[in-house]
């Protein structure tokens, strides 16, 4: 099977044009076309030539950016779509795909019959198909993009050897156009010439030399469901099904040595409303009498209706989790705090349980990160070289003047005298990030201990004279 | 005649205590840091003022230091009660901004003691619960002596199991505990001092 406008066609299917039509792919500093439907081939544009001059030709063409990472899904739809026909599809290059039919045709009545199937739900889809059967995997290919799907090799033109094009343009200055004239040539000479790769492609098209069709690996499929004969509606009758659903799943998972980070849980009830509960976990694990309490909550909330009739339970995120050593020394109950983490995660959003972690910085905002717990080590290399405050807020002004600390000043409607101040720290801006709150340059900062109790963290901007309070110690 | 500090102050397990004043932070940090253990603290995320990791590593090590961010009190107080009741964690702190009803003091108490948890609320000045087991309103004091004091003002307000009494400690960050020192102006021995 080979699809010649793939990628434009998966453009169109999502967004219909009648016009000439071209996807744009950004190489070697211009926009060339890489692939274009029908109408605009008629035009004369071909793929490979920019796309200005394209549009001076054609000035009605739609243009779209082309998505190579799209295609490639659409392609591995497409594969298991094919599936239908054979159990053994492979894909071919990026825009076909290979099937091994040998066996399967008669299900279809005959190959004919089968190659009508083929056609017809391709046209349906308006996907562009053209279709080559041979005895080889090069014989196949060779029809599909040079015959006309069954017939003999020799009148095809030696580029659907699948040579490389200098290979083609030499062969056929020496008179060698089709492959019929090659495989009448002598070999010693062609190999001596060419090298091997002509007469290995002209013998796996041939036939004389085996090639195999390697499928890629099925990914692994983490979902389970359970259909009742009569709706449920009580509350521990979901979480006993939702159990009977998590069994099966950890089996799965610990087979694979894998464990789940989020789980989907798609209940559809009798009037064919569904809905979701989605449980994303601190860690990942596998473990099934740990994960269903978690589920709880979630249940709880939903609105069973006249009952649930079909329970889905999905991994939507799998990570690897190999089997590990428990040994006496390593560390106390993390998973209580992992579950724990998780049960709060339900109600708050996972990120919003955030942990310190330190960063390499004197800027006081920056000297730390926050980062989820969920996705962080806790990490121990914190260095204090300076006393800093224990709260931080946004800068405060204050009325004071002059470069040194006031004597007394107010703040917060408070009015508090200098007992001791200690300095100054200058700390400069960090020139390489832009930060707006240190537009005002240098800053001096002071530790303020005043006669009333409050130990302050002052500053003062030399180049804009203001001073401001920034934090407080304990 | 006020208890003896040493009876009193690293908070009593299983129960819910309460702080207020301007020093509140540092004491919510020492009374984390001498339970040894995780703590979280639960705060809203609408809060400007944050808490400094860097200010916090001599009294409370960053690494053993959760925060959860909520959007309202109600979630503050959920995800306290689930917090305590776990006893995964060894401290929990709670920022609370209105004044907790009886039920809801109440619950976040029997959470506590189910897991054995600490817990500690830091409200405004005057919006304690009944529920609290005890309150205290922490204020820090000049010290004209000491460049790097962290001396403060302890004054236990409310004691469901004791009297009341005032201290003045400080966070000795060698020995990572709290030592009381007598109060300025008043040397040991020429007056009544207590403590």
């Amino acid at each position: 099977m080979w699809f010649p406008r793939l990628a434009s066609d998966r453009a169109l299917k999502a967004r219909p044009v009648e016009a000439p039509f071209a996807l744009s792919l950004h190489q070697q500093n211009t926009d060339r076309i890489y692939c274009l439907n029908q109408h605009a081939e008629g035009l004369g544009l071909h793929r490979g030539m920019s796309l200005a001059d394209a549009r001076a030709f054609c000035p009605t063409l739609v243009s779209q950016t082309a998505r190579p990472d799209l295609d490639a899904r659409f392609l591995a739809a497409l594969r298991r779509w094919a599936t239908r026909y054979c159990p053994w599809v492979a894909h071919d290059g990026a825009d076909g795909l290979i099937l091994n039919v040998t066996g399967s045709t008669h299900l279809w009545g005959d190959e004919a019959a089968m190659l009508q199937d083929m056609r017809q739900r391709a046209q349906r889809a308006a996907i562009t198909l053209r279709l080559g059967v041979g005895d080889t995997r090069g014989a196949a290919w060779a029809l599909a993009h040079y015959g006309s799907t069954t017939g003999a090799l020799e009148p095809l033109p030696v580029a659907a050897l699948r040579l490389e094009p200098t290979t083609v343009t030499a062969l056929q200055r020496l008179g060698l156009g089709r492959i019929g004239d090659l495989a009448a040539t002598p070999r010693a000479p062609l190999a001596r010439r060419f090298g091997p790769e002509v007469l290995r492609r002209l013998d796996q098209a041939l036939g004389d030399l085996p090639e195999s069709i390697n499928p890629a690996p099925e990914p692994p499929h983490y979902g389970v469901r359970l259909t009742f004969p009569e709706p449920i509606g009580l509350l521990g009758d979901v979480m006993g099904a939702t159990a009977r659903l998590l069994d099966p799943l950890c089996a799965k998972l610990h087979r694979d040595e894998a464990g789940v980070r989020r789980l989907l849980l798609t209940l559809r009830r009798v009037d064919r409303d569904s809905q979701q509960i989605e449980l994303r976990l601190a860690s990942a694990m596998r473990d099934p009498v740990r994960i269903l309490p978690l589920f709880e909550r979630g249940v709880a909330a939903v609105d069973a209706g006249f009952g649930i009739d079909v329970m889905r339970l999905e991994a939507v995120g799998v990570e690897p989790l190999p089997v590990q050593q428990i040994t006496s020394v390593s560390q106390d109950q993390p998973d209580q705090l992992n579950d724990l983490i998780t049960r709060i995660g339900t109600r708050i959003g996972l990120e919003n349980i955030q942990r310190f972690l330190p960063a390499d910085s004197h800027i006081p905002e920056r000297s730390f990160t926050i980062a989820p717990a969920a996705f962080s080590d806790p990490d121990k290399g914190w260095v204090c070289l300076r006393p800093r405050p224990l709260r931080l807020f946004p800068p405060e002004p204050l009325t004071a003047k002059g470069a040194a600390p006031p004597k007394r000043f107010r703040w917060r409607s408070m009015s508090l005298t200098t007992g001791r101040a200690t300095g100054p720290e200058r700390i400069a801006p960090e020139w390489w990030l832009s930060d707006e709150n240190w537009r005002s340059g240098l800053r001096d900062y002071w530790k303020i201990d005043t006669r009333e109790g409050r130990r302050l963290w002052l500053f003062y901007t030399p180049q804009a004279p203001a001073w401001f309070v920034h934090g407080e110690f304990a | 005649m006020q208890p003896d500090f040493a009876t009193i102050f690293p908070l009593r397990h299983g129960r819910v205590h309460e702080a207020c004043g301007p020093a509140a932070a540092a004491f919510a940090a020492v009374a984390g840091s001498v339970t040894q253990g995780m703590t979280l603290w639960i705060s809203q995320s609408w809060a400007g003022e944050t808490v400094n990791p860097l200010g916090l590593a001599p009294v409370l090590d960053p690494a053993l230091l959760l925060s959860a961010r909520t959007d309202n009190q109600t979630d503050s107080l959920a995800v306290a009660e689930e917090a305590l009741r776990d006893g995964a964690l060894a401290c929990v702190l709670i920022d609370i901004t209105r004044p907790l009803n009886l039920r809801e003091g109440r619950r976040l108490q029997l959470a506590a003691k189910a897991g054995g948890t600490t817990g500690l609320c830091l409200i405004p000045e005057g919006m304690g619960s009944n529920a609290a087991e005890t309150r205290w309103r922490a204020r820090p004091l000049f010290d004209p002596d000491d460049n790097d004091s962290t001396l403060m003002q302890w004054e236990i307000i409310k004691n469901k199991s004791g009297t009341m009494g005032t201290w003045n400690v400080r966070w000795s960050q060698e020995a990572r505990r709290v030592y009381v020192v007598s109060p300025v102006g008043f040397r040991p021995g020429t007056e009544g001092t207590s403590c």
